[in-house]
């Protein structure tokens, strides 16, 4: 059965509408094909991944300077994905010049065909928050996680170009997520231990993904958690499991669970395993931690932390340019800045260079960042709670001089 | 022999058959200039998929692998054509993107029918394969 498309649909297929749109909702219908999706659905917002230099090399370059060159321009507004540099702070970050040059015309290639230079793996930070029930096309992993499973809108994991043509044509292959009855869990994972720290979360996220491999899951036995905690969940969820979906009671809008449904319980020792195996070296040439991109809350808590103090070692705090400004004129950026640390906008320490900078080893508090750094950066990782990563001139750690 | 297939990249193709019953990964695993499939232990380690009907059951590893085929075109070492089992987002966004004709679901097992180096016909505006 061939997908059903509207009189639109088609014209876009039959290249009424431009080359660009053609060549997009070709995609779209191939696809459409492939998980035979019965029509199309229409989409409020795109989040675009392959925007780094780094991942797309000039092979991405190249398509998409011809996309833009036809003059493809998006229907829905669009998001992009952080890339490898931080756009106003690079030479200070020490990136290569060639590289930035190739990054910044990736970068123009996607404005001018209309998308937002976000550049944030967090677009629900800033703003772009989609309603229960609201179809859309997001494909970085682990905003694609939160987007179901904490906001409740619905979108598969898309990849970079599948994203862009959803953009491009405002619609999206009706299938997978988009569908109530593929939104059920089949795994039921009973929490029998408290998560205090945000890295808990991520932990937790790396056993229970490694588990359910795709499959959606449900957690019993979380009394309480926050945005930033369900973020480090999902992006290990996604990082180690290739999860888009999980309900938490009490806690997400949704929570469906299947008859006969999978049941786990996870414990005290596991968890201590799973961070064990996650932690591969105690030290480290860098502490990073924003992966996903920090919130405002979280460089609010590490603005107390440093605030007066000397770093040891250099700290990058991943973030959006637009969290960033509202960090400045808060005066937060000032005092970390102030103790040595970074608030490293538009990239991240997974999709930036930073094997070419000189680092060897980093510390991070995200375990998707575990996952990726050693073979995207050719990093050790030593995987912690920041405040155990942080260190101070004229003192310990800063959990040993708490005591 | 004519055996029905599904259409996912439409185009037209003649030439030799390569054929693997490995899954194949376009970043990392096929030099970018000339084709040559690189991938440590690969069945088709050594040999090129330039200017050949590449019989594969599926792609697999980075979705970048979509781009790294627009690169194969580019530089002139793409396959000509592409016959999967059942065909997945990374190979088929690159076989569009590159205009590498491509089917999958073949009526009867494509490497039941399709040997190395048989000249095969791909005809993916039609949806059929000839040989």
């Amino acid at each position: 059965m061939e997908p059903e498309l509207t009189k639109k649909e088609r014209c876009m297929l039959n290249g009424e509408c431009g080359e660009g749109k053609r060549q997009a909702m070709e995609i779209l219908f191939a696809l459409a094909k492939i998980y035979g999706a019965k029509n199309m659905v229409p989409i409020t917002s795109a989040q675009i991944s392959g925007v780094s230099y780094k991942t797309i090399g000039d092979a991405g370059l190249e398509y998409l300077e011809d996309l833009a060159r036809k003059g493809t321009k998006v229907e829905v507004p669009a998001y992009l994905n952080p890339i490898g540099m931080d756009a106003q702070g690079w030479e200070e970050m020490k990136v290569p010049k060639d590289f930035a040059q190739k990054q910044f015309a990736i970068l123009n290639a996607y404005t001018s065909m209309g998308a937002n230079p976000t550049c944030t793996c967090t677009p629900y930070l800033i703003g772009v928050r989609p309603k229960v029930g609201e179809h859309i096309a997001w494909a970085e992993s682990s905003a694609v996680v939160f987007a179901n499973s904490v906001l409740g809108a619905r979108t598969n994991r898309e990849g970079g170009p599948s994203a862009l043509c959803a953009a491009i044509c405002g619609v999206t292959p009706n299938y997978g997520m988009h569908l109530d009855e593929n939104r059920v869990a089949d795994l039921v994972v009973d929490v029998k231990v408290a998560l205090p720290d945000r890295s808990d979360f991520g932990v937790l996220g790396a056993i229970a993904g490694g588990i359910a491999r795709g499959r959606a899951v449900a957690f019993k036995g979380i009394k309480k958690a926050d945005e930033d905690m369900l973020k480090y969940l999902g992006a290990a969820m996604a990082a180690f499991g290739s999860n888009s979906l999980f309900f938490m009671e009490g806690i997400t809008p949704e929570w469906k669970i299947r008859d006969g449904a999978e049941k786990i319980s996870v414990d005290k020792p596991e968890m201590g395993r799973m961070r064990k195996t996650l932690d591969e070296t105690k030290e480290e040439d860098i502490v990073t931690t924003g992966c996903p991109h920090a919130s405002l809350a979280e460089i609010k808590e590490i603005a107390e932390m440093v605030r007066g103090k000397k770093l040891k070692k250099p700290l990058w705090v991943c973030v959006s340019r637009i969290v960033k400004e509202v960090a400045a004129k808060q005066g937060l950026v000032e005092i970390i800045e102030k103790a040595g640390g970074k608030l490293v906008a538009d990239t991240c320490m997974v999709v930036s260079p930073m094997e070419e900078m000189g680092y060897k080893s980093t510390g991070v508090n995200s375990a998707k960042a575990v996952k990726y750094l050693p073979t995207m950066c050719q990093q050790r990782v030593h995987f912690a709670k920041l405040k155990d990563l942080v260190e101070f001139e004229g003192a310990g750690k800063e959990k040993v001089r708490k005591k | 022999m004519i055996v029905k297939g599904r259409v996912i990249a439409r185009g037209y193709a003649k030439g030799p058959a390569l054929v693997t019953m490995q899954p194949i990964s376009f970043l990392g695993s096929v030099d970018p200039k000339t084709g040559i499939v690189i991938e440590k232990g690969h069945e088709l380690e050594g040999k090129s998929v330039a200017g050949r009907i590449l019989v594969f059951p599926r792609g697999k590893g980075s979705t970048v692998g979509s781009y790294m085929m627009l690169q194969l075109k580019k530089n002139g070492v793409a396959p000509l054509a592409i016959i999967n089992l059942e065909a997945e987002t990374i190979i088929a966004v690159g076989a569009i993107i590159s205009k590498i004709p491509m089917l999958d679901m073949l009526e009867e097992d494509p490497f039941s029918f399709i040997k190395n180096g048989m000249v095969v016909e791909v005809d993916a505006e039609r949806g059929i394969v000839r040989c």
